[in-house]
């Protein structure tokens, strides 16, 4: 029931004084229902310039093929297959807060698992453009999907983990998507309750006709749960797949079994970096201090130092087992990424991912809104070089010295990258700007139980042990959005 | 006779409400629906509502998508064109266990939502048959079909015991008609 109190130890996940169902209400639909601000418009201004620069490169690219990039016959993958792991990546934190987080019944993720969810649908759209550009004739795409044609029917190769990505990506994307609307049914049919005119129109036929009726809600929360159950092992098969796409190789570097749990690792750790760099502006922003608190950003920057962790043991496994094969190419393969001609990748991605996230091991540091932000870039950056190492130094130099070459991007290739950043941005913005950033009945569950003023209602009633109150006062003194002085006389 | 079509109790607090169902029911008042701005835990058993069974239809529908997967993979690589390729076994079960999955997903997830969307019909553009606006922002509302025999004073005072901050009689079913 709504009513459940919790333990008193645990810190509470909406903080404010006075809030209540109207006042979340008010507070999430602030961006919906009013003409947007100074600073959307110059984020978006910005964003949409960087989505038309990705316009231009891949029209570019079209109309000149992929000679425009700067690939050769040795590194025919680079920055395009980097751009597609980074962006796929970085989606899989959305799912992971919106389904395994469900799971584990973590209620912090109520206030956060919609823009995390939006986040992975754009960055799959990222993802996506990148696999259509690379391949240099889009209208051939058609050919990955196992249509009856005039050759045989010629199949495509099932045996090709090419093609288990083909289906793993478009899977991930629609049952993403899918789970990301029926989320979003009772939110819009708030808008629409409240709208007039056109607008109520529009989030009519959008709102599916919700009504929020017993029956209604007991399906729906069948829905999520089931969804949530089936998409915690379809997000992990899908960086498990991509790693395969390499693994499933015989290239020195690639050909290895630690790929998929440690791409898994590294997804939702560039994944929740990103959810990072949105989050802390836009609850500044779009003023969600309330619901967006310092425990949801510890807690975020928790996972970071757990996955970051994972993924730099894997580092060093991999260069362990490289030696410990006994298999020379596997071990030039190596040496080569720390020590030849792109070690400066290769020490950037080491300092970025493995160095870097451990400074969340200081409370200070990663209480720090503005350190935690810088940081979650910092390792954003990493992980794009380590999907960088990953392809290219394994590419530049194999088995045949005289086929050795090295690889430099184009002005195009550059352009594409910098253009996704400006599409997936250009979107997540108008996502802010028409749907509820935070999912609003989710949120409205918890106001009861685990809000600060519910808790300080219990606290003020006396009835706690001295030290558990102790323990939570305390623990408040990391948030930003709470008021310390009233909690003196309590 | 009256007009009233519709007696709603607009509660502040789900609790609250709760506790007007149940003094609904020991008065033996029927009640029509409860609509409310979030999913409320235990309500289904007070109201006697059944248990969902999409659950049964998710996973009839992933055994449909792991089926569908595995026989089109079956068909294509095995019956109907086993090509050579390096001289390994054309049915290679492992190689069809991602899309096997990925399908099993697929069809789940469809499924499922599709069913739900159906049963409950919702879909985009259907009239949303709202009995007041707040239900879904900040009113747990309580609704009861007056045509029935109690007297309407009665229930009134039942929802206002309670904790109703607001009681409507109301002569259409639907204000989102309007």
């Amino acid at each position: 029931m709504a009513s459940h109190s919790e333990s008193i130890i645990r810190e509470p996940l909406i903080t404010g004084e006075n809030i209540t169902y109207a006042q979340i209400t008010d507070d999430v639909l602030r961006p919906v229902e009013n003409t947007p601000t100074k600073a959307w418009w110059i984020g978006f201004t910005v964003a949409s310039l960087g989505a038309l620069l990705w316009v231009v490169a891949v029209s570019y690219t079209f109309w000149f093929g992929i000679g425009a990039w700067g690939l050769n016959k040795t590194v025919g993958w680079a920055w395009d297959i980097t751009g597609f792991v980074w962006w796929v990546g970085i989606g899989h934190a959305g799912t992971l807060i919106s389904a395994v987080l469900l799971l584990f019944r973590q209620n912090w993720r109520n206030s956060i698992n919609r823009s995390a969810e939006a986040m992975t649908i754009f960055a799959v759209i990222c993802a996506a453009t990148y696999i259509v550009a690379h391949m240099g004739r889009p209208w051939m795409a058609v050919y990955s999907l196992p249509l009856p044609n005039q050759y045989g029917s010629l199949w495509v190769n099932f045996n090709s983990p090419l093609i288990w990505d083909v289906f793993a990506i478009s899977t991930y994307f629609s049952v993403s998507l899918v789970f990301w609307y029926t989320g979003l049914l009772p939110d819009i049919a708030t808008i629409r309750d409240r709208a007039k005119g056109v607008k109520q129109k529009i989030y009519s036929v959008l709102s599916f006709g919700w009504t929020g009726s017993v029956k209604t809600w007991q399906r729906f929360e069948t829905v999520s749960l089931i969804l949530a159950g089936i998409s915690t092992p379809l997000v992990l098969s899908v960086h498990t797949i991509v790693s395969m796409d390499f693994a499933t190789s015989l290239e020195p570097g690639w050909h290895t079994t630690i790929f998929p749990p440690y791409f898994v690792a590294g997804a939702i750790f560039s994944g929740f970096a990103m959810v990072q760099t949105l989050l802390l502006v836009a609850r500044k922003v779009l003023g969600l201090e309330n619901y967006i608190t310092m425990f949801h950003i510890e807690s975020m920057n928790k996972i970071i130092i757990l996955t970051g962790s994972i993924v730099g043991v894997a580092y060093l496994t991999e260069f362990f087992i490289a030696w410990y094969s006994g298999v020379e190419y596997e071990q030039y393969a190596f040496i080569n990424r720390a020590t030849g001609p792109y070690w400066w990748a290769y020490w950037s991605m080491m300092s970025c991912n493995v160095i870097s996230p451990q400074l969340f091991w200081v409370k200070k540091w990663r209480t720090s809104i503005p350190f935690s932000w810088v940081l979650s870039i910092v390792v954003n950056i990493g992980m794009w070089f380590e999907r960088f190492v990953i392809i290219v130094t394994s590419l530049h130099r194999d088995y045949i010295p005289s086929s050795w070459a090295m690889f430099y991007p184009t002005w195009v290739e550059v352009s594409i990258f910098i253009g996704s950043i400006g599409v997936f941005f250009t979107l997540f913005l108008l996502f802010i700007r028409v749907l509820p950033s935070v999912a609003m009945a989710e949120v409205k569950l918890l106001l009861k139980g685990s809000s600060e003023q519910a808790k300080k209602k219990v606290l003020a009633g006396g009835h706690v042990d001295a030290e558990q109150a102790q323990f939570y006062k305390e623990s408040l003194e990391k948030f930003d959005s709470v008021e310390m002085a009233d909690y003196a006389k309590i | 006779m009256s007009t009233t079509k519709f007696i709603l109790g607009l509660f502040e607090d789900p609790d609250e409400m709760m506790d007007g169902i149940h003094k609904l029911q020991q008065s033996s008042v029927p009640i029509y629906d409860v609509y409310t701005p979030m999913p409320i835990h235990g309500i289904e058993a007070k109201l006697g509502v059944k248990d969902s069974r999409l659950g049964y239809a998710a996973f009839m529908f992933g055994c449909t998508g792991g089926t569908v997967a595995f026989s089109m993979l079956y068909y294509m690589m095995v019956a109907d064109w086993s090509h050579n390729i390096g001289g390994k076994p054309h049915f290679a079960i492992p190689d069809f266990v991602p899309i096997t999955f990925e399908w099993t997903v697929l069809f789940t997830a469809f499924g499922m939502v599709a069913t739900f969307l159906f049963a409950t019909h919702l879909f985009p553009g259907r009239t949303p048959r709202v009995m007041d606006l707040r239900a879904t922002n900040d009113r747990f509302i309580i609704a009861i079909d007056a045509k029935g025999n109690t007297p309407h004073e009665d229930i009134t005072k039942i929802l206002k015991e309670a904790g109703a901050v607001e009681i409507k009689h109301n002569d259409r079913k639907y204000v989102s008609y309007e």
